[in-house]
This record gives C-alpha cells, structure tokens and sequence, in this order.
C-alpha cells in the first residue's frame, strides 16, 4: 500500500510541476510594471478586446445552437446517429491550419460559397468568430451531449406526466438539471476560443484591431519584443484563469440549483 | 374507467396484458421484479408505447395502435407517482407541487401549493429542497404533485418501498385514504403481497408480463390458482409427484421424501400449497395426532416470534413453515435442533401446476 501511495504522490508531483512550470515562467520573468507598460502599447489593449468580443460573439452562438442538438443527440436514436456524432466531434481533432484550409476552401472567395459570403468574411472580425465557433463548439456539444445523457430519465418522464410538454422539459427541467456539465462545457468551450491562432491567422488573418487577437498579437510581438510578448501572455493566463475559476465557482455554488444528483 | 391493452417485448419479457379498472378503484398490480409491473404504468401514461394496445380512461381514447392514436403523456393527464418519487432536485418543495400548475400567476400558484402541501402536513417545508427531506416527506410531496392538477387516473409506483417499515404503517394508511378520495381509477405496483392486499381493492398477480390471477387478495391467498400466486400470498410449497388414490383423493410422494394427501385431482409433478397456520405441530412419538391425513417428521431450523405469533422454520427436508402461538412453542419445547411431527389436513392441501399457465386437478383425472 505504501509504495503505491508514494506512486501516486510522485506522479502528481511529477505533473504538476510539469504543468505549471511555464505558466509560473511567465509570471516570473514579467514585472508588474512590464506588464502593466505592455497593455498600454499600441495595439494591446485592441488585442485585448477583439478576443473577449470575438470569443463571447462565438460561444453565444455555440451554445444557442449547440445546446439544442446536442439534446437531440442524447434523446433521440435513429440511423447515422454515431454518424454524426463523429462529424461534430472531428474539429477536436483536426489540426488548426487544417480547420483554417477548411474554412477558406468553404468560405473564402474561390471557396464552395465564396460567391453569396466571402468577401464579408475572410480578414474581417466575423472571419475570426466563424474560426472560433468551429473550433470550439464541440468541445461544448460533446459536454453538453454528456450531460443530457447522465440526467435521471424519471425527472423527464415525471415532467411530461405533469402536463409540460418536450419543450418546457427542456427549457425548465434539463437544462437547470444539466447545468453544472454545461458550464463545464461552455468553460472547455470558451478556452479553446480564446487560445486559438491557427485558424484564425490562416481565415481572418492578423491586422490590429479588426482581427488580431491576444494569441496573435503574442505571436507579432514574439519575433520584435519578447519582453512585451511574455507581458501578453502574462494578461492572456490571468484572464483565462479567471475564466476557469469563475465557472467552477457557478457550478459549485449550485447557482443553476447544482442539480446534480 | 381506466382500459389498458397492451402487447409489448421488452428485452427478454414478452408483456401481454390486459386490465379495466373502475374510477375510484385500485387495481394493485402485485409480482416479483422484472415481472412487467411498471411497464404497464408505463404504457397508461404514454411513457411506453407498446407494439399493440388500446389505453382508454372513460370517454377519452389515448392509444389505439390500430387506430393510429397516441396522445402524448402531457396530455393524458396521468397522476404518476414514481418510485424514488423523481422530484425535482433543484426546485423547491412547493414549486415541485406548482410545476403542473401552468397558465396561473406565480402568486396563485405558490398559494395552491401550499394548500396541497398543508393537506399533506407539510406545509412548513414548502421552501425545503426535496434532498434535505425525509422519505415519507417526500412521497407527500410526490403525492401532492401528481394530485396538483385533478389527475384522470392515478399510477403508483412501489410507494412505500423507498420508506423506513415504521413509516410505512401510517403513509400506507395516508394512501389509502387518498385513493379513495380522489375518486379516479388507480393502478398500484408493488412486490409485496400485503401492501397489495392493503391498498388494492383488487390485486392482479404479475408475472413473466402476463397477469395469472385478479381477485380480491383474500381470494387470491384462499384459492391461488398456481403454484407461483400460492408462494407469492406468503403459503409454504412444496414439490412432489401425484398419482389418484381411492376415495377421490391424491397422494403425493414429495421430492426428497414424504408422503401428503389432498382432496384435489392431479397426476404427474405438481406444487402442493398449504398455509403456515394451517399446519399443527406435535412431539415426534406422540399418539395419533386426531383427525389430520397428512404427518410428517421435520426438524426445527428456526424460530422466529412475528408479532404474537411465532414462526417455527421447519425441515422435511423440503423446508415449510409453521406459525403457532407463543405458548404452544413452550409446551412442545422446540428449538433449532429438535425433532417434531407436522400435520395438516387434507382439505387445507392444495395441489397446484408447477409453472404458471400449466392446467391442474379436474383436467388432470
């Protein structure tokens, strides 16, 4: 027993340090006053916003239309289900400059519905939410499809014997009942589009404040300046921090009723 | 008048049942698990559509497969209480009762809530969350959701089962009650023939998704009509061989040993049923012990004292059970380890099909 439990210790510790490590880096090799300096400059505080605007813009849009499919996937069984689970899962596993190829050869000008969209796409703001929205909805589909599927079937069954039909089930039963799993995933969700580059410099490209957000504008900065691209990075840690632990604190405090049984 | 027909497979159970139930009735569905009790509940409430069937409740028609029809369970109107009681975790207790109450102001429906719950005596809890409640708590408040909208017909699930036996008592009363008040059909699920017997006007015996035998429950422990029903109303049963002998009578020669005679005709291998306070016992070199036909030397396995009764475990081999008083467990000085005599008469022996849909006695001459 005790071997083992200083097997687990030391793969912990292992990890740990492993993991957190270049994010301590970051801190460590950035001033306060660097990083404070760093915001101001030309371009940051643009970065800044367009990524908070653009990310928020496509998680809006992934859970609006992410929420309802992934609950037809978890209630509904019919041909080519496992079919199209695997559809909406490949962008997880699709590398970014692949997504951005995709999204260009889809939506770009010489693209399959270059002719009706392009133009009001590729290199502009709505170019970068179109990359973010397919890179990060299926990290929430998948979550969100997952927590329909662990609900208590007998809540739904007792609602619709209540008089309340699929919709109202739907909206006043699965949704609050899910909602931990939810934020779980509009966090994972959230994340991603924050982080992503690939595709988003191959489809919208990088120019200040129309579509160069943080990762971008880190990646400008990395080849002139690395002072002030450890000072981004530094601002991009701490907001997604936030981020993370602001969900946990929702879901743990049972603000949606922590429903979970 | 509740009518529910239906013809279902439901993994390795085929259900084909058929029931009516009057309005202010209750039909107790009463069997072991998995025997399709809840399935039909199901298939009332339109939770379960089966291949072929018709549920009908007074004029309304909510499924008729032939016919096409299939009213949604919203619609139908069912009170279901469920077997955990399925409230609603992340809503209050009174807004568990109010869930059914759409197209009122918020006001009107908390003030009806609250009117359902006080009926239950419950009043003070309606702002409890249904995990920090009690069991029988929270069947009231399961109870007072399903009554919330003036339900066509009630389905019960096993609800006593989830509660403590000293609260069992009293909520069972509590139901009783209220199935009769609310005046409408109500089907009850349950494994356990007494609370059958106690909240059932009627009882339907369940099993393999077919009903062997409705009747009253008294009629039902009196005159089980299969081996199964009789083991299921709490008689001991034991296995034997039957051949006709003089008199009109039968002989049993009993698996592992014994002989026992019954008035009932049979051949070939059968159940026989007798009730544990039909059997008397009597110290193993005693004198003839009167007028019974059937005598068999056992072994005491146990004695276990029910109420002012004691249960006497015996072994015949084939176990049975004794239940005798208090004071005649005295007398006879039994306990685990001794030897006695068990008899009964013939007229209390009943000689039943082995399996379910097998025919017995007359037929069998």
């Amino acid at each position: 027993m005790r071997p083992f439990a200083l097997v687990l210790g030391g793969s912990l510790a292992i990890s740990l340090l492993f993991l957190t490590l270049p994010v301590a880096a970051i801190f460590l090799d950035t001033s306060p006053a660097e990083l404070w300096q760093s915001l101001g400059e030309e371009g940051a505080l643009d970065a800044l916003r367009l990524s908070l605007v653009c990310s928020t813009t496509s998680l809006a849009l992934v859970v609006l239309f992410g929420t309802p499919s992934a609950w037809l996937l978890a209630t509904r069984r019919f041909r080519g289900r496992a079919l199209v689970i695997t559809l909406v899962e490949l962008p997880l596993v699709l590398p970014p400059a692949v997504a951005g190829i995709g999204l260009l050869a889809a939506l770009g000008p010489q693209g399959v519905f270059g002719g009706a969209i392009g133009d009001r796409l590729v290199l502009t703001t709505a170019g970068v939410v179109c990359a973010l929205t397919f890179v990060s909805a299926p990290f929430y589909m998948r979550q969100a499809q997952a927590a329909f599927e662990a609900l208590d079937q007998t809540w739904l069954d007792a609602s619709r014997t209540l008089g309340a039909t699929e919709a109202r089930t739907f909206a006043r039963i699965a949704i609050p009942a899910a909602g931990p799993g939810l934020l779980a995933g509009i966090a994972l969700a959230w994340g991603r589009a924050l982080g992503e580059f690939g595709a988003t410099l191959m489809f919208a490209g990088s120019f200040r404040g129309i579509t160069q957000t943080v990762p971008l504008a880190i990646y400008e900065r990395f080849g002139t300046d690395f002072t002030s691209a450890l000072a981004l990075s530094a601002v991009l840690v701490g907001v997604s921090a936030a981020l993370l632990l602001s969900v946990k604190l929702l879901s743990g405090a049972g603000w949606l009723g922590g429903a979970a049984r | 008048m509740l009518r529910v027909e239906a013809r279902a497979t439901l993994g390795a159970l085929a259900l084909d049942v058929a029931l009516t139930v009057d309005a202010g009735r209750c039909l107790a569905l009463a069997g072991p698990s998995g025997a399709g009790k809840t399935s039909i509940l199901r298939v009332a409430a339109g939770l379960l559509q089966p291949e072929a069937g018709v549920v009908a409740c007074g004029e309304e028609v909510w499924l008729d497969t032939a016919r096409g029809i299939d009213v949604p369970p919203e619609r139908r109107g069912c009170g279901y209480v469920f077997q955990e009681y399925a409230l609603f975790g992340h809503l209050r207790a009174w807004q568990n009762v109010a869930y059914p109450l759409t197209g009122l102001p918020r006001r009107a429906r908390r003030e009806r809530a609250q009117e359902l719950l006080e009926r239950f005596g419950i009043g003070a809890l309606a702002d409890a969350r249904p995990r920090t409640l009690s069991g029988g708590e929270r069947q009231r408040v399961a109870l007072a959701r399903a009554l919330a909208r003036g339900p066509r017909a009630l389905l019960l699930d096993e609800p006593l089962s989830a509660l403590d036996a000293r609260t069992r008592a009293a909520a069972g009363r509590e139901l009783g009650d209220v199935l009769r008040a609310a005046g409408v059909p109500a089907l009850l699920v349950t494994h356990d023939f007494t609370e059958a017997a106690l909240l059932g006007d009627e009882v339907a015996v369940v099993d393999g998704g077919r009903i062997v035998q409705r009747g009253d429950a008294a009629r039902l422990a009196a005159e089980p009509a299969s081996a199964f029903v009789a083991d299921f109303t709490g008689a001991v049963v034991l296995t034997g061989v039957a051949h006709p002998i003089a008199g009109s009578a039968t002989q049993v020669e009993l698996d592992g040993g014994g002989v026992v005679t019954a008035l009932d005709r049979a051949t070939g291998p059968v159940a026989v049923s007798v009730y544990p306070w039909e059997i008397a016992l009597a110290p193993e070199h005693a004198a003839d012990p009167g007028s019974t036909r059937n005598h068999l030397t056992v072994e005491v396995v146990s004695i276990t004292a029910v109420g002012n009764r004691v249960r006497v475990g015996l072994a015949a081999p084939q176990p049975l059970t004794a239940e005798l008083s208090d004071a005649a467990v005295r007398e006879l000085e039994l306990r685990p380890g001794s030897r006695a005599v068990a008899s009964w008469k013939a007229a209390a022996t009943r000689l039943l099909p082995l399996t379910a849909h097998q025919t017995v006695s007359d037929k069998a001459s």
